[in-house]
């Protein structure tokens, strides 16, 4: 009880109060002054009298210190008196404070930026039920290490396998949603009864799809996305039961998705509904349109699914031969299909980030020491007044933890920056791709890992001028003499730690550099048309009013009719996939008169209106292009790409050829007309694939994307296209007008490759900067420590000439250390970009060599500065001043 | 002069109280002065070394300190005693008893041995 008193009453002590210091002032002086009556009483002299008294006592401030430490706990106070002698010192040298704030909220701030992301996409786990036991279920093509299941597929899956205790499918898909300004496309997606179950996702409101509700006979119901409840629906309760009209079909609400719900390959689905009404695609077992997820079983791998999956997708292709040849199973973790293409990124950038806050960490570091060195005196003569040395390495910790502690309330204001910089940068559609991110923020997982990284610097900063604090030599120190032996061993420290920096600065520059050139060569990849002054648009014809071939044909050949008399346009033309929108919506074919044994020989299917090759320029190479006359009434006829030529007719010509489906189906049947250029169908960091391009008259389709040449710049044009599609009917459905460079630029590929390379290219850019201040400041100390070695050698003789290079060579030799280790470490490094690359070897030579040069260069400026200042030492004062 | 102890940790604050408990309210210098005078002036008191350990008895709640007047019209700061203080010094001072009564057993066959 009483101990607890005291304890607390010395906690309130903690506040230094100048009346407590006072009060005991006036004790003490009482407290003499009783003495000296006594002495005086006893015959002393006065002074005599009050010497005495003072012996007696043990000292004035003696005895004041003794009863302050009684007062409080010695240790919070003396910590409180380092930080005010701290923040002192720091106030004192404002330039060396800032610089190392600075520098440090750079590093923190890009650490905790590249790790939010990191922890939103990797550390979070999904928001399902114990997701780690999801699996992504599709098939395995020769074509597709993943490829769509076919729905029939599906359900045999689904009612053979043993291994997930239930396994459902999804798949995108869209509907034509009426709203008070027209007619609008929105995303959504089709799933089986059990999607959400499966997930372990629970609606927020309503109900979810009753088992059985994906069956034909079912009444179309749907859910909301908890988005599409806020925006379209006003958040609104009464919407459960509500029956809206999607595509003209009148379909139940049924329920609303929580609001933390997502599910990344179908993250923009506003709405949600089962796979009830069978598309055309979906009754053929060789039209292959969903994906599958399964939760696994107790106790089952991922290996043995796969293996299961496996056994039944093979016994399947012995029942279906002709459909399901060599169409096998493909079982892995969702997350990994969720968040394994933004990993490899995600981590090179993380690592960049390290990088970079080491090279702060190192630089501040190498500040405290330049300064630990100018303090030696001032420690010296503190030590010999008495203070004890676990006390004055107390003070360096001290001033380090106060260092940190501004650098990561700077470095976490930055991060938050540089986090809502970031993500303003990722454009709505990869968002949806990625929602994910939705999840950024500063949680307690960064914050955690703010601290950590925090302490780690903490414990450098305390730690490097402890190192250089001996002690022992203490006495030695109030010597002048000894200064220059103490130089030489701190330029030896110093030195080792700017090779450091140097060296990582090089494996981040070498890093940016094939990012970089790989970026260029992406963005430069030969894409056989011309993207410039191309606006595109998709088109969605409702179902319900286009629903025949005929007028899906007139629909569109009057849509195409309308916009070419918008101003400034030169030509138009559809197509049912843009160009560079990646390999897929593939075709199996056999050709005629070539041996067949049921192989499935995947191609890019294509179909176009008769301007398209004209529209995007594409050269024609063999024969001729498709005409408007290529129509329902004449027989099929397609253009090939050179790739399809070289792949299933070497050697022969393909024009007038013929080939079909598998089954050779009379109306599968078409003639090659002509041969065009490698259009690039597919992704840009993608293969060419064989493509064929049928007649859209021949062959339509009520979805398609439209394309318009214009004569000058294609943006004017981008707002009137939607408004020239709606003269035409206004129910027709269009959204995602762009020119075609911006879908270039935007896409999924350019965008991942952008981002790397902008953002290695800013750490590599800082540590660069980093790192020559890092050199320079080694080297400017050296001069300013030799600066009488080097007025004895011009007193001697040594001409200005010399100690330039005398300087020079120090730097020099430090840079050359530095650029050589860090190639060696780029080289191992760079094994981690193989995945990012693009069209470049990890050990590019030009780029290496680019990064000595740059290094070097900036290297010889950084050193020139303090050598010029040494050759200009005069040195009869040089050699006054020591 | 040379014979004198140095006073035992922990003892210290035990003479002041039972000082306090003798005399009555006492400031610093009379509490020193009388445990010197007390010792026979075999202790060798730093005066000053006083002044925490009333800090730390007045912490715990053992004494009470008020400024007022010494004998001879001068500011001092008197400390009393407080009942904390009271139940302190008798628990003090008997386990203070017991522990001498313990040690001197222990040297006493030494002595008749010898």
């Amino acid at each position: 009880m009483n101990r607890l008193r005291a304890w607390f009453r010395k906690l309130t002590g903690v506040v230094p109060t100048q009346q407590q210091e006072q009060e005991f002032s006036s004790e003490l002086e009482s407290h003499l002054q009783l003495h000296i009556d006594d002495n005086l009483r006893a015959g002393m002299t006065p002074a005599d009298a009050r010497r005495s008294a003072i012996i007696k006592l043990g000292g004035i401030e003696h005895t004041k210190q003794a009863h302050r430490e009684t007062r409080t706990f010695p240790l919070i106070e003396t910590t409180f008196q380092d930080i005010r002698y701290a923040l002192r010192q720091l106030r004192r040298s404002p330039g060396f404070t800032a610089t190392a704030i600075l520098m440090l909220a750079l590093g923190i701030g890009a650490s905790i930026a590249i790790f939010a992301f990191v922890d939103a996409a990797l550390i979070k786990p999904l928001p399902y039920a114990d997701p780690t036991r999801l699996a992504d279920v599709a098939e395995h093509g020769v074509a597709f290490p993943r490829s769509n299941i076919s729905y029939l597929d599906f359900r045999d899956w689904q009612r053979l396998n043993k291994v997930f205790s239930s396994m459902e499918a999804y798949t995108g898909g869209g509907f034509l949603f009426k709203t008070s300004t027209g007619v609008e496309p929105v995303p959504a997606a089709r799933v089986s009864d059990g999607f959400f179950r499966t997930l372990g996702i629970r609606p927020m409101l309503g109900r979810d799809f009753y088992s059985g509700e994906d069956q034909p006979n079912a009444p179309p119901t749907t859910i909301l996305a908890y988005g599409t409840w806020q925006r379209r629906f006003g958040g609104r309760k009464d919407v459960i039961g509500q029956t809206i009209s999607l595509s003209g079909t009148p379909t139940t609400i049924i329920g609303v998705l929580p609001q933390d719900f997502l599910f990344p390959p179908r993250g923009g689905a506003e709405f949600w509904t089962t796979v009830h009404q069978l598309s055309s695609c979906e009754k053929r077992r060789s039209c292959h349109n969903l994906f599958a997820i399964g939760r696994l079983k107790d106790g089952v791998s991922f290996e043995t699914a796969q293996t299961e999956m496996a056994a039944i997708a093979k016994q399947l292709e012995i029942q279906y031969p002709g459909s399901n040849r060599d169409q096998g199973a493909h079982i892995g973790p969702l997350p990994e299909l969720i968040v394994g293409q933004i990993r490899p990124i995600l981590l090179v950038l993380l690592a960049g980030a390290f990088l970079l806050l080491v090279i702060a960490c190192v630089n501040v570091a190498s500040l405290l020491l330049v300064r630990s060195e100018s303090r030696r005196r001032e420690f010296a003569v503190r030590g010999a007044l008495g203070a004890s040395p676990s006390r004055l390495i107390r003070q360096f910790i001290t001033e380090g933890f106060v260092l940190v502690a501004a650098g990561t309330c700077a470095g976490l204001a930055s991060g938050v920056l540089a986090i809502r910089l970031l993500i303003g940068l990722v454009s709505k559609d990869m968002l949806a791709s990625m929602p994910y991110l939705s999840r950024l923020g500063l949680n307690s997982h960064v914050l955690l890992f703010t601290a950590a990284i925090a302490l780690l610097a903490a414990a450098i900063f305390s730690l490097t001028p402890v190192l250089r604090l001996p002690t022992a030599t203490m006495r030695e120190a109030l010597n002048d003499g000894d200064r220059a032996s103490a130089g030489t061993l701190w330029r030896r420290l110093g030195a080792n730690l700017v090779v450091l920096e140097l060296t990582i600065a090089v494996v981040l520059l070498v890093g940016a550099g094939l990012l970089g050139k790989s970026f260029y060569r992406l963005l430069h990849v030969d894409l056989a048309f011309e993207p410039s002054n191309l606006a595109t648009l998709f088109v969605s014809l409702p179902q319900n009013t286009y629903n025949k071939d005929e007028l899906v044909v007139t629909a569109a050949h009057k849509i195409i009719d309308r916009v070419s008399t918008l101003p400034g346009v030169t030509s138009v033309a559809i197509t049912s996939t843009l160009p560079v929108s990646g390999n897929g919506n593939t075709d199996w074919i056999r050709i005629v008169g070539h041996p067949f044994h049921g192989e499935h020989n995947e191609v890019n299917e294509r179909e176009v209106s008769s301007d398209y090759f004209k529209t995007i320029q594409a050269r024609l190479l063999r024969g001729r292009l498709l005409t408007q006359q290529d129509d329902a009434t004449r027989p099929r006829v397609t253009v090939i790409n050179k790739a399809f030529a070289d792949k299933y007719f070497p050697g022969e010509d393909p024009i007038g050829k013929k080939y079909g489906n598998g089954d050779l189906a009379p109306d599968s049947l078409k003639e090659i007309v002509g041969i065009v250029d490698n259009i690039r169908e597919s992704s840009l960091d993608e293969d060419i694939w064989p493509a064929e391009y049928k007649a859209h008259n021949q062959d339509a389709d009520s979805f398609f994307a439209l394309v318009v040449r214009t004569s000058g710049d294609p943006t004017p044009v981008l707002t009137s296209l939607s408004a020239a599609v709606h003269q035409v009917d206004p129910g027709i459905g269009t959204f995602n007008v762009l020119t075609m460079q911006q879908r270039i630029n935007d896409s999924q590929t350019a965008y991942l490759h952008r981002s790397a390379a902008w953002l290695v290219g800013g750490f590599a850019a800082l540590a660069l900067l980093l790192g020559v201040v890092g050199l320079y400041g080694v080297i400017a100390y050296s001069v300013s420590q030799r600066t009488r070695e080097i007025g004895v050698r011009m007193a001697l003789g040594a001409q200005r000439a010399t100690v330039y290079q005398l300087i020079l060579r120090e730097a020099g030799v430090l840079t050359a250390i530095g650029i050589t280790a860090g190639i060696v470490c780029a080289l191992g490094a760079s094994t981690m970009l193989r995945g990012l690359l693009f069209n470049i070897r990890t050990w590019d030579i030009s780029t290496l060599a680019f990064v000595a040069i740059v290094l070097g260069a900036a290297a010889l400026i950084a050193s020139y500065i303090p050598a010029h200042r040494a050759a200009s030492i005069n040195p009869v004062e040089a050699l006054r001043a020591e | 002069m040379g014979d004198k102890t140095d006073v035992w940790q922990g003892t210290l604050s035990l003479m002041v109280l039972k000082t306090l408990e003798a005399m009555g309210p006492l400031h610093g210098y009379g509490i020193a002065r009388r445990i010197e005078q007390t010792s026979g002036d075999l202790l060798a008191l730093n005066y000053g070394t006083l002044y925490p350990a009333l800090l730390k008895l007045e912490q715990e709640g053992a004494i009470a300190s008020e400024w007022g007047q010494s004998e001879n019209n001068r500011r001092a700061k008197f400390y009393s005693l407080t009942r904390v203080g009271r139940r302190l010094l008798d628990k003090e001072a008997r386990s203070w008893e017991q522990t001498t009564a313990i040690l001197a057993r222990f040297l006493a066959p030494s002595e008749d041995a010898s």
